[in-house]
């Protein structure tokens, strides 16, 4: 278990090493640094001396390492547009992005599971095939499409809900929530649902089918000759059985929401780290892309390592010396 | 009262028909089977893959799946029909008054759950016990089928117990409620050679200690001998021949019988060749009028091709054919 975890603690390592050095290439190779920080009347050695005080001359390996260093002391660089610390920048828009990936996944996990288990339970009734099929809507729309449709509904024509922004939020000092006021949780609806809607079908159309899968083993038969009331073989027995494969998937797409918050970002005008980059895109700020680059990695990175511990916690089969282990089974 | 109900039947089944209507046309896969069990006794139900003798089983549970039905005939439970039940009080039945052991040990049991949890949860879903009375009594029939260092062995998963270890548990499972009938389907098939007279031996001991009733559904006709005190041979969805075990067995009377006894090796006699029964069982759609074994039958004559005959009593059995029929015989 812990040779396990030090393992996956260091291929993690492995990774953002790579990402770091993907994101310093960014800085050496999309444009000249002295470039676009001297003015065109710039003599030759005033160029070299500002690429000595910046350490631009030291070989490429110098240079990664100090990037690194640096990185690890939580100094990201300076923005060029905003002149302000990189790390500033996100830690400002972090809690946006976060409340907004927080309420979509509430979302998609808290519909999504249930209406899989619905479905998968009563296949064949008129209720899931109308499920199903709006699922195969969610699942294919894009979701631009989704939010500009939800705003259309919701903010022009019934003009209930805010189309744009977080609403009032409450400043704590470290952390800026829209939980607290109503406008907040107000704003917060639409770009949650939008958001969340994509995982939410997926999340329910792979609980159907594993749930389908489970409740034909034998197991599941099993349990109903022992007469195990209906609630604990379809709660207890099967839906546990369904949950490594959902707890990969629903992980996986957690990472992807954060990554990819950046549409709904845009649609709904929400001040998060994907409107950040959009617009640090736009201005070829490149501290702010390596940055963002760096981050979303070491989230991905690790809720991988969260859902591989999780894996742990449900499948007893994981857990035990292989060597002990007597047959596998499925 | 033990005597009255001793001498009455734990299970009869009687006309019991089993179908599946498809696309093209109704399947009869069970066909007008009759049978009862008395209490303490081992009925052995053999025949070829198909013939039947599972849906059977899985008939009496009632977990046919649809659009498999039971369309006509009644199951009757130590004196209450229990074929026509609704859903949740036949589940009450299940588990409580009848057990089930199935096929394959590696995949009956849930792999999430310990296997205390898993005996835990079918005692305390029909018996009025505690947690740790339940768990106590687990522990109790853990060492009764023999599984070593029961309270140690009791939290562990069933991925951490051998196949014939596991089927022990299945076992204990079937048994954990005190049912009168304990239905086994292929109880053995699954596992080696050496542990399953094991096995045998144990399900054969313990319904004889709780006086338990078995219906063992099996193709092999070894385990049959070995364990069963009467045996019913199944073709084609209908019971061929029906009796004690050593009749049957010494002095079988229906063809198809005498075929599956000559397949069977003797390590005492000294015979070249083991006789076989040409041909094969027919699918569900293409049952031939008549006698369905007609076709691979070495005694047909004519009225096999056109009339289907009834279990009738011959010596202490009962068999389905024409060839004991008194008509025939005067003829």
């Amino acid at each position: 278990m812990i040779a396990f975890v030090l393992r996956r603690l260091f291929q993690a390592l492995l990774v953002m090493l790579a990402v770091g050095m993907v994101a310093f290439a960014l800085f050496r190779y999309v444009g000249d640094p002295i470039e676009s920080m001297a003015a065109e009347d710039d003599t030759a050695e005033f160029r070299q001396e500002l690429a000595e005080r910046l350490g631009l001359d030291d070989p490429a390996i110098v240079q990664f390492g100090r990037y690194i260093l640096n990185c690890l002391r939580g100094d990201l660089g300076i923005s060029y547009r905003n002149k302000r610390p990189v790390a500033e920048l996100i830690a400002d828009r972090l809690p946006a992005t976060l409340e907004l990936v927080l309420c979509a996944s509430i979302v998609a996990l808290v519909i999504g599971i249930p209406l899989g288990v619905y479905t998968g339970l009563h296949r064949n009734t008129v209720t899931s095939e109308v499920l199903q099929a709006v699922s195969l809507f969610g699942i294919s729309m894009p979701t631009f499409l989704t939010g500009i449709i939800l705003i259309l509904i919701f903010s022009v024509f019934l003009n209930v809900l805010p189309s744009f922004g977080r609403g009032e939020v409450v400043d704590l000092g470290w952390w800026t929530t829209g939980f607290l006021t109503v406008s907040g949780l107000k704003a917060l609806i639409l770009p949650s649902i939008t958001l969340g809607l994509f995982q939410m079908t997926l999340l329910m159309r792979l609980v159907r089918t594993e749930m389908l899968e489970v409740l034909r083993t034998d197991y599941i038969k099993f349990a109903r000759a022992r007469g195990l009331t209906d609630r604990s073989i379809n709660f207890g027995h099967a839906l546990k059985n369904t949950l490594v494969p959902v707890i990969t998937v629903a992980g996986m797409k957690l990472g992807s929401l954060i990554a990819f918050a950046i549409i709904t970002e845009t649609v709904f005008q929400w001040p998060g780290m994907g409107f950040l980059f959009i617009q640090a895109v736009h201005n070829v700020d490149i501290p702010v892309m390596g940055a963002y680059l760096m981050m979303i990695a070491l989230i991905f990175v690790i809720i991988n390592l969260i859902v591989d511990l999780l894996y742990y916690a449900v499948d007893p089969r994981l857990r035990i010396d292989r060597a002990v282990a007597g047959g596998y089974t499925s | 009262m033990d005597a009255e109900l001793s001498n009455r039947p734990v299970l009869q089944v009687q006309g019991l028909r089993v179908e599946f209507p498809t696309r093209r046309g109704v399947l009869t896969a069970v066909d007008d089977v009759s049978f009862e069990i008395m209490p303490g006794e081992v009925l052995g139900l053999v025949g070829e893959s198909g013939a039947g003798k599972s849906l059977t089983g899985t008939a009496i549970f009632g977990l046919l799946e649809p659009p498999g039905r039971v369309a006509s005939g009644t199951i009757v439970l130590g004196g209450d029909r229990i074929d026509n039940l609704p859903h949740d009080r036949m589940r009450r039945i299940r588990g409580k008054k009848i057990g089930a052991v199935f096929q394959d040990p590696l995949t009956s049991l849930n792999p999430l759950y310990t296997i205390g949890r898993q005996l835990i949860e079918t005692i305390t879903t029909h018996m009025d016990m505690t947690l740790a009375e339940a768990r106590q009594h687990s522990i109790e029939l853990l060492a009764e089928v023999g599984i070593p260092a029961p309270e140690r062995r009791i939290d562990q998963y069933p991925h951490q117990f051998s196949g014939g270890m596991r089927q022990r548990v299945v076992i204990a499972l079937a048994l954990c409620t005190n049912p009168r009938l304990v239905v086994a389907d292929e109880p053995t098939t699954a596992l080696d050679v050496s542990i399953q007279a094991q096995i045998i031996r144990v399900l054969k001991r313990l319904c004889r200690d709780h006086k338990t009733a078995v219906l063992l559904i099996t193709h092999d006709m070894g385990v049959i001998a070995e364990t069963c005190d009467r045996v019913a041979v199944m073709y084609a969805g209908r019971i061929a021949e029906i009796g004690p075990v050593r009749e049957v067995i010494k002095n079988a009377k229906h063809p198809y019988t005498h075929g599956l006894m000559g397949s069977i090796p003797n390590i005492g006699h000294d015979i070249d060749e083991l006789t076989q029964i040409h041909g094969s069982m027919p699918r569900l759609t293409e049952i031939p009028p008549g006698c369905a074994f007609n076709p691979r039958c070495p005694h047909a004559f004519d009225r096999c091709f056109v009339e289907r005959p009834d279990l009738a009593q011959e010596d202490k059995s009962q068999v389905a054919c024409w060839l004991f029929d008194k008509e025939t015989a005067d003829a």
